[in-house]
């Protein structure tokens, strides 16, 4: 046994071990607790946990390499994972926890219809098990690759350990054991982010140094047939990075696993602060992300340009055993580089490795190339554990509880449900983490399109305008649904390629929510409005507190407005 | 503990039960337009939508203005090696985005407490 896997091994243990502690030290009983953990997280608690289930294995792992490749346009995924943060926190998550239900398809069968809450709840299960299967192979991927062990063995090591935590401990288990996985995550993201960036520059924050290498890695871009790095818009035209942006920013809004973490906090004050902590510790990793991705780029135009193919420093040989670096036979001399074996470069470097291969490019110890798998797999695991969750309440909450036994079943009996439903998406996410179907990476691209087209727009209006109605949430969801989801299909399958002004299929969500947008405002305005009672429910729903209280009898009596009610 | 010691000591020269004060500087729960006076919530909402218009509007132009759409004319400033525009795309632009969020809960926080909304627990703290 290596040094490397060694140090993999004892880090997933020791990690391990303390993910399932936390999970039985706080396993539950009540529906409740189940989903929402009885609404007793603290917020900074919640901002980790809601950070950690969101940064999946595409941010921790991939996403510095991808922005490495894509220079100036990665900045797609850095706003537009961050930017629908404050979306949330303005627009729906203080709103809906006011509410206080427990799904997002609860939500809008209480504010519309039956119909669209079954609408909402297939969509909900559509879209958290497409992304599930993508950590099972994520997770799967890290096993394999640190401990030699097949994919498919480590798939199902990486899913029998989230199923006996998210199982056992339901939302709070998962909160708590997610708080750890942050923990776990950003330390291993940010030590050798930071010693990277203490040996180009010598100093070590990575964020504000990066500058330093841009203008030479530009000419070194340039230098090796790519585009030159803080060049905008060579991958993507102007319009598509802008409407990208904008998909992934109201995508991220309409997750449903990243809006049930705002039923977790105690109070409407709570939801807002929490979308506060949640940002900031996503922040904390985004913000590095570029500055990694440039000083890897740097490291490899530098380090192996113009290198004699024998020559070559030890990593790239540890790497080309995964498959995931090729070396063109062809090649003596490294000339160009690529992110891509089609283009047929002296080397081919896989954008997933820049993050896992790192500390061993900028030299640090084993125990630290141990560290950065433990918080791989931590970012898959927490991730897939949410995305279960919502799986688990969406099947048994709105469609068993709801639809089939019409709101007549146990405590016991929903739960069982619950678990039952888990367990199924487990198996079925193993199946598709063993053999992922071909079109993986699109299919991410259609859960933000999805959800940016089907979730936000009605939930918005939802709150915001009281006259929008059943009918027009319907026709609205189904509409910006359809349109996306046609607009994808032909884009990718039927004439591959095509698009119209350039709009790639990850921005059509953009259009498919102005689509949702105005024909859901459009038929409510043809159709009668709500009843009057429901548009009292929606008027309470924006004041946090339950009762108003009126000023004290003398204004100057300071503690008094300070005594509250109940 | 100290805070409510002092409101509930307050309250009692006022010659009232604790509980019935209580009581009476509530406004029952509204239903179906019986509400006495509802300006207060058409001011609160107008002032919580403006404050979120003013944010909203940082938030495009931080992100798209400044990182999309005038990228290429900001890139001609350069400051510590970051072209100004990519910077505000890469950086920026996060950064603004917390800030944002913080302003919004704190601005809020204000709000509530004025227009008397704030939750309380039983023992009048906040929650």
């Amino acid at each position: 046994m290596s040094d490397i896997q060694f140090w993999t091994l004892i880090f997933i243990f020791l990690s391990f071990t303390v993910y399932i502690g936390i999970a039985w030290r706080s396993r539950v009983k009540e529906t409740a607790g189940f989903y929402v953990a009885g609404q007793g997280i603290p917020t900074v608690a919640n901002g980790a946990a809601v950070a950690a289930d969101w940064m999946s294995a595409a941010s921790f792992i991939s996403m510095a390499g991808l922005i490495a490749f894509l220079g100036y346009d990665g900045a797609i995924y850095l706003m537009g994972w961050t930017g629908g943060y404050v979306l949330l926190a303005l627009l729906l998550a203080p709103y809906l926890r006011k509410w206080g239900k427990f799904t997002v398809p609860e939500f809008v069968g209480d504010r519309y219809s039956e119909l669209v809450r079954t609408i909402a709840a297939g969509a909900a299960i559509l879209i958290s098990f497409t992304y599930v299967v993508g950590q099972m192979r994520g997770g799967g991927i890290v096993f394999s690759r640190f401990l030699n062990m097949p994919v498919a063995g480590g798939v199902g090591v990486a899913a029998a350990i989230i199923f006996t935590y998210a199982v056992l401990g339901g939302m709070k288990g998962i909160t708590w054991t997610q708080v750890a996985q942050y923990t776990v995550l950003i330390t291993a993201y940010l030590i050798p982010a930071a010693a990277i960036s203490q040996t180009f520059t010598s100093f070590p924050i990575p964020q504000i140094t990066f500058g330093q290498v841009l203008d030479e890695l530009n000419a070194l871009s340039i230098e090796f047939g790519l585009n030159s790095y803080t060049q905008p818009f060579t991958e993507r035209p102007q319009l598509d990075i802008f409407l990208v942006t904008m998909a992934l920013m109201i995508g991220t809004a309409g997750l449903p696993h990243v809006i049930i973490r705002f039923y977790t906090t105690k109070s409407v004050r709570g939801a807002r602060y929490s979308a506060f902590w949640a940002l900031l510790f996503i922040a904390l990793l985004y913000s590095t992300a570029p500055a990694v991705g440039a000083f890897a780029k740097f490291n490899i135009l530098e380090g192996l340009g113009g290198t004699a193919v024998d020559e070559l420093p030890d990593w790239v040989e540890n790497w080309e055993a995964t498959g995931l670096v090729i070396i063109n036979p062809e090649a003596d001399t490294i000339e160009s580089i690529s992110n891509r074996a089609a283009d047929g470069a002296d080397i081919t470097v896989d954008n997933d490795i820049l993050v896992l291969a790192n500390p061993e490019i900028a030299g640090l110890p084993a125990p630290v190339v141990g560290l950065v798998a433990a918080g791989g797999m931590a970012a898959a695991m927490s991730t897939a554990a949410g995305l279960l969750l919502v799986i688990s309440s969406s099947a048994s909450h709105d469609f068993y509880f709801r639809r089939i036994k019409k709101g007549d079943a146990t405590e016991r009996e929903k739960l069982l449900v619950g678990r039952l439903a888990m367990a199924g998406a487990v198996v079925i996410a193993v199946i598709g983490g063993i053999n992922p179907p071909a079109f993986v990476a699109q299919v991410v691209a259609f859960a933000f399109g999805l959800a940016a087209s089907s979730f936000f727009p009605i939930i918005v209006l939802g709150i915001f305008w009281k006259r929008c109605n059943a009918k027009g949430a319907a026709a609205g969801m189904v509409s910006g649904l359809a349109f996306t989801a046609t607009y994808m299909i032909w884009s990718l399958y039927i004439s591959p390629g095509s698009t119209v002004f350039g709009i790639s299929p990850e921005g059509i969500g953009t259009v498919g929510a102005l689509v949702n947008f105005a024909v859901a405002i459009g038929v409510s305005r043809a159709t009668p409005a709500p009843p009057a009672q429901l548009m009292e429910f929606i008027e309470e729903m924006r004041y946090p507190a339950a009762s108003r209280r009126i000023a004290p009898p003398t204004a100057d009596q300071a503690p008094e407005t300070e005594l509250g009610g109940a | 503990m100290q805070r409510r010691r002092a409101a509930v000591a307050s309250i009692r020269l006022t010659g009232l039960p604790v509980d019935v004060w209580w009581e009476e500087t509530r406004v029952s729960e509204t239903t179906e337009g019986k509400d006495p006076d509802n300006g207060w919530r058409e001011e609160y909402w107008k002032r919580n939508l403006r404050l979120m218009a003013i944010l909203l509007a940082i938030w495009f132009t931080v992100s798209f203005v400044f990182g999309i759409l005038l990228v290429e004319q900001l890139n001609q400033i350069v400051i510590a090696g970051f072209p100004l525009g990519f910077w505000f795309a890469q950086q920026g632009s996060i950064y603004v985005f917390v800030v944002l969020i913080l302003v919004y809960a704190k601005r809020m926080d204000r709000l509530d407490i004025e227009f008397g909304v704030d939750e309380r627990d039983q023992n009048g703290d906040r929650l």
